[in-house]
C-alpha cells in the first residue's frame, strides 16, 4: 500500500534537514504506528506525504499502490486514496461543514471519473456516520471546525475520513487534546473503518491510543530516521522506559 | 445659460466642457427651480478633482470628461436575468430610456410609482419636497459634485411613494445596448410612516451611468435595497444614495459588484430619528485580467438621534491588478447618545498585483456611544487552503469556497431569502464558470 524509500526532506525556508532517509512499508489492511520524541520528524512525514507546501524532498520516493505520491497535488493524493487526520484541524469561517464535506466527496468522485453523490444519498450517509461519532446536526451545519472543542474537531476529522473512505489513513497525533472518553469514541470510529483494503499510519506520543487502535507494527522515528521497528510490545517499552534506552541502543 | 458667464480657469473650463453636452430636461415649476438651484451649486463647487480629499484614491477624469469612454454591451445570455425567479414589479430602462412595453404595469397596493419625466411636469408633487433636497443636505461637509450634476440634468428616474407594506419588490432593471450611452437617472422614494418596500436594481445601464437615489424613510418605515451592478467589464458608474431616517425606521442596502472599469458607490445617510437602524453592505469581485477594475465605496453616516444603530460591512475580492477603495465615515453629533456604530471593510487580495485603499473615519461628539471600525487586507489563508485540498478539493475550487466564505458576512446583510439565494448562487456559478 504505502511504500517509502530513503525519504529525505528539508525545510524550504531554512537549510534544515528533517527527514534523513526514512524507509517504511505499510501493507494493505495493516495498522502501523510511528512513535518518537519531539522534533523527530513525525508531523513532517505526515505533511510531506499529504503535500503541504514548505517542504523540499531532496531524496527518496513515496508511493501509494505503486503511484508516485510526491509528484501529485494535495487534492490528487486525496483522490488517490490518501487521508491525513490533522493534529490541529483547521478552522474555516464561512464554509459550512456539510458544504465542505459534500464538495470534497464529489470533487474526489469527479477526479476518479465517478458521478456526483446525490444530495439524498449524501445526507443519508453523513447522518448515519455522524451519529456513530456523536456529531449532531448542529455541528454539521456550523462552519468547519469553528467553535468546536478539541474533541469535536478530532471527531470531525474521523467523520471526514469515514465519508471519504480513503485507502491510506494517516492519523497525526489524533489523541492530542482528547480526554479518555473522547479518545475511546475516536478510536471506535477508526476501528470501524479497519478493513482488508485499508491501511493506517498512526502517529502518536503515547501508548494509550494504541490500547484502543491496536497496531500490527510499531516504528520508532528518531533524528529523521526509523531507528527501530517491532510489535506492539515496542510501544509498551517506550511507555515504561522512554526513548533513551532505544536511542542508546541504536546510536 | 449661466455656463458662459463662468470665470475662465481650468477647473471651470472642464466644467463648462462637461456641461456643454448636457441638456436641461423640460420641467414643471418645482423641478425647474430644483435644477436651476443645482446648476448654481455645481458652478460654485466645480467637478471633482484629484486634489479633493475624497477623490485621492479614485481618478474622476473619466467621470468628468464630456464624452464617456465607449463600453461594449455585455452578453448575459449564459444565464437567466438576475432576480428573474423573484416575483417583482419590473421597471425597465434601456440606456436610460424608460421602456414601457417591457415594463410591468406599476400597479402595486400601497405603492405609487411614477416617472420623473412625468412628475417633473406636474406643478405640485410630493417629490418636490425631496428632489435635490436630500442631495443638497448630503453636500456638507463633503461636496459630491457628480450628484449635483445629476440633480441638474437627470433625464428621468422613478418616483415611488409607499404608504403601506408592498406585497412584492419593485425592480429597476438597467439594460445597456448603446456602447456610447451616457445616462443620468434620479430616483426619489418616500416611505410614509410604517410603510415597507424592497427595491432591487440590476444591470449595467450605460457606458457611463450616474444615478442619484433620494430616500426618505419616515417613522417606523422600512426600506430594503439590493443592487447588482452588472457584469459588463467596460462600464463606468457613479452612484449616490442619500437617505434620511425617521424614528424607529430601518434602512438596509446591499450592493453586489462584479466587473466594471470604474464604480464609485456613494452612500450618505442621516440617522435623524431615535431608535433607527441603518445597514449598508457591499460585496465586490474584481479581476483585472478580464479588464480594468476599480471599485470605490464611499460612505458617510451621520448620527443625530438617540439609540440608533448603523452597520457597514464591505468586502472586496481582488486579483490581477484590481483596485478596491473604501472611504467610510461615522459622524456622531453631540447628543446622539447610545449610538451603536459598526464599520468593517476587508479585502482579500488573491495576488500581489491588486490593491486595497481604505480610509475608515470616526468623528464622535457624544460620550455614551459604542463605535468600532476595522479594516483589513490580506491574502488567502494558506493553511485553510491546504486543509481543503487535502480533502480532495482542487485548488481553484478551494479558493472559490474561501472567496464565498469571505464575502458571506456582507451577503448575510440581505434580508430577503429569495434575493439572497439568487445573489449567492450567481456568485457560485460565476466563479465556477471562471474555472471551467
Amino acid at each position: 500500500m504505502l511504500n517509502i524509500k530513503g525519504l529525505k526532506v528539508k525545510l524550504e525556508e531554512e537549510d534544515k534537514t528533517i527527514l534523513k532517509g526514512v524507509d517504511l512499508e505499510v501493507p494493505a489492511g495493516m495498522v502501523h504506528a510511528i512513535m518518537g520524541p519531539n522534533g523527530s520528524g513525525k508531523s513532517t512525514l505526515s505533511y510531506v506525504l499529504s503535500g503541504r507546501s514548505g517542504y523540499e524532498v531532496t531524496g527518496g520516493t513515496a508511493t501509494l499502490d505503486g503511484v508516485d505520491l510526491l509528484d501529485m497535488a494535495p487534492e490528487e493524493r486525496a483522490a488517490a486514496g490518501l487521508f491525513l487526520a490533522f493534529q490541529y484541524p483547521v478552522e474555516i469561517p464561512g464554509v459550512g461543514n456539510m458544504t465542505f464535506l459534500r464538495t470534497a466527496v464529489n470533487a474526489q468522485r469527479k477526479m476518479r471519473g465517478e458521478d456526483d453523490l446525490s444530495a439524498t444519498d449524501f445526507l443519508k450517509t453523513i447522518r448515519a456516520k455522524a451519529k456513530a461519532l456523536k456529531i449532531d446536526a448542529e455541528m454539521l451545519k456550523r462552519p468547519v471546525n469553528v467553535g468546536f472543542s478539541g474533541g469535536e474537531k478530532k471527531r470531525n476529522e474521523i467523520l471526514q475520513m469515514a465519508m471519504l473512505e480513503p485507502k491510506m489513513c494517516i492519523l497525526d497525533e489524533t489523541d492530542s487534546g482528547l480526554d479518555v472518553d473522547a479518545m475511546k469514541l475516536v478510536s471506535e470510529g477508526v476501528n470501524a473503518l479497519r478493513d482488508e483494503g485499508r491501511s493506517f499510519l498512526v502517529i502518536t506520543h503515547y501508548q494509550r491510543l494504541l490500547d484502543h487502535i491496536k497496531p500490527d507494527v510499531v516504528h520508532i522515528l528518531a533524528r529523521g530516521r526509523i531507528v527501530k521497528s517491532g510489535g506492539p510490545e515496542l510501544a509498551l517499552e517506550v511507555e515504561n522506559n522512554g526513548y533513551s534506552d532505544i536511542l542508546a541502543e541504536v546510536a | 445659460m449661466a455656463v458662459s458667464a463662468l470665470k475662465p480657469n481650468p477647473a471651470m473650463d472642464a466644467l463648462s466642457a462637461r456641461l456643454s453636452g448636457q441638456v436641461m430636461p423640460k420641467s414643471g415649476a418645482w423641478a425647474k427651480s430644483a435644477r436651476a438651484d443645482a446648476l448654481a451649486r455645481l458652478s460654485a463647487t466645480g467637478l471633482p478633482a484629484r486634489r479633493d480629499e475624497y477623490w485621492l484614491f479614485t481618478r474622476p477624469d473619466t467621470l468628468n470628461q464630456p464624452i464617456p469612454k465607449p463600453a461594449a454591451p455585455f452578453d448575459h445570455s449564459d444565464e437567466d436575468p438576475i432576480f428573474s425567479k423573484v416575483d417583482r414589479v419590473r421597471l425597465i430602462f434601456t440606456d436610460g430610456v424608460f421602456d414601457q412595453a417591457a415594463s410591468d404595469d406599476p400597479a402595486l397596493a400601497g405603492v405609487e410609482i411614477s416617472r420623473l419625466a412625468d412628475g417633473g411636469q406636474v406643478d405640485v408633487h410630493w417629490a418636490a419636497d425631496l428632489y435635490g433636497v436630500l442631495e443638497t443636505r448630503g453636500q456638507k461637509p463633503v461636496a459630491r459634485p457628480l450628484a449635483t450634476l445629476n440633480t441638474t440634468f437627470a433625464s428621468d428616474g422613478v418616483l415611488i411613494r409607499v404608504t403601506g407594506k408592498a406585497a412584492k419588490p419593485v425592480c429597476i432593471t438597467y439594460r445597456h445596448a448603446d456602447p456610447n450611452s451616457d445616462v443620468l437617472l434620479h430616483h426619489v422614494i418616500r416611505l410614509e410612516p410604517g410603510a415597507d418596500l424592497t427595491l432591487v436594481e440590476n444591470g449595467a445601464a450605460a457606458a457611463r451611468l450616474n444615478t442619484v437615489m433620494e430616500v426618505e424613510v419616515a417613522d417606523g418605515a422600512a426600506f430594503h435595497h439590493v443592487r447588482a451592478q452588472g457584469r459588463n467589464h467596460e462600464r463606468r458608474a457613479a452612484t449616490h444614495i442619500f437617505a434620511r431616517l425617521g424614528r424607529e425606521s430601518i434602512f438596509k442596502s446591499f450592493t453586489l459588484t462584479v466587473n466594471g472599469a470604474l464604480t464609485r458607490n456613494e452612500c450618505v445617510i442621516e440617522v435623524n430619528g431615535d431608535d433607527a437602524v441603518a445597514h449598508i453592505a457591499g460585496a465586490a469581485l474584481g479581476d483585472g485580467a478580464a479588464g480594468e477594475f476599480h471599485h470605490d465605496d464611499t460612505v458617510f453616516i451621520t448620527h443625530d438621534a438617540l439609540n440608533c444603530e448603523s452597520r457597514q460591512v464591505f468586502k472586496k475580492v481582488l486579483r490581477n491588478g484590481a483596485t478596491g477603495v473604501f472611504q467610510g465615515k461615522i459622524l456622531v453629533r453631540p447628543g446622539a447618545q447610545k449610538t451603536d456604530g459598526y464599520q468593517k471593510s476587508q479585502a482579500l487580495l488573491l495576488d500581489g498585483d491588486s490593491q486595497f485603499l481604505a480610509k475608515p473615519e470616526l468623528e464622535i461628539y457624544a460620550d455614551d456611544v459604542a463605535c468600532s471600525h476595522g479594516s483589513t487586507s490580506g491574502a488567502i489563508d494558506e493553511t485553510a487552503l491546504f486543509y481543503l485540498r487535502s480533502r480532495g478539493v482542487p485548488e481553484e475550487q478551494a479558493q472559490d469556497l474561501m472567496v464565498i466564505a469571505f464575502l458571506a458576512e456582507a451577503l448575510d446583510e440581505i434580508e430577503d431569502e429569495a434575493i439572497g439565494a439568487d445573489i449567492h448562487s450567481r456568485l457560485e456559478s460565476w466563479l465556477q464558470r471562471r474555472r471551467d
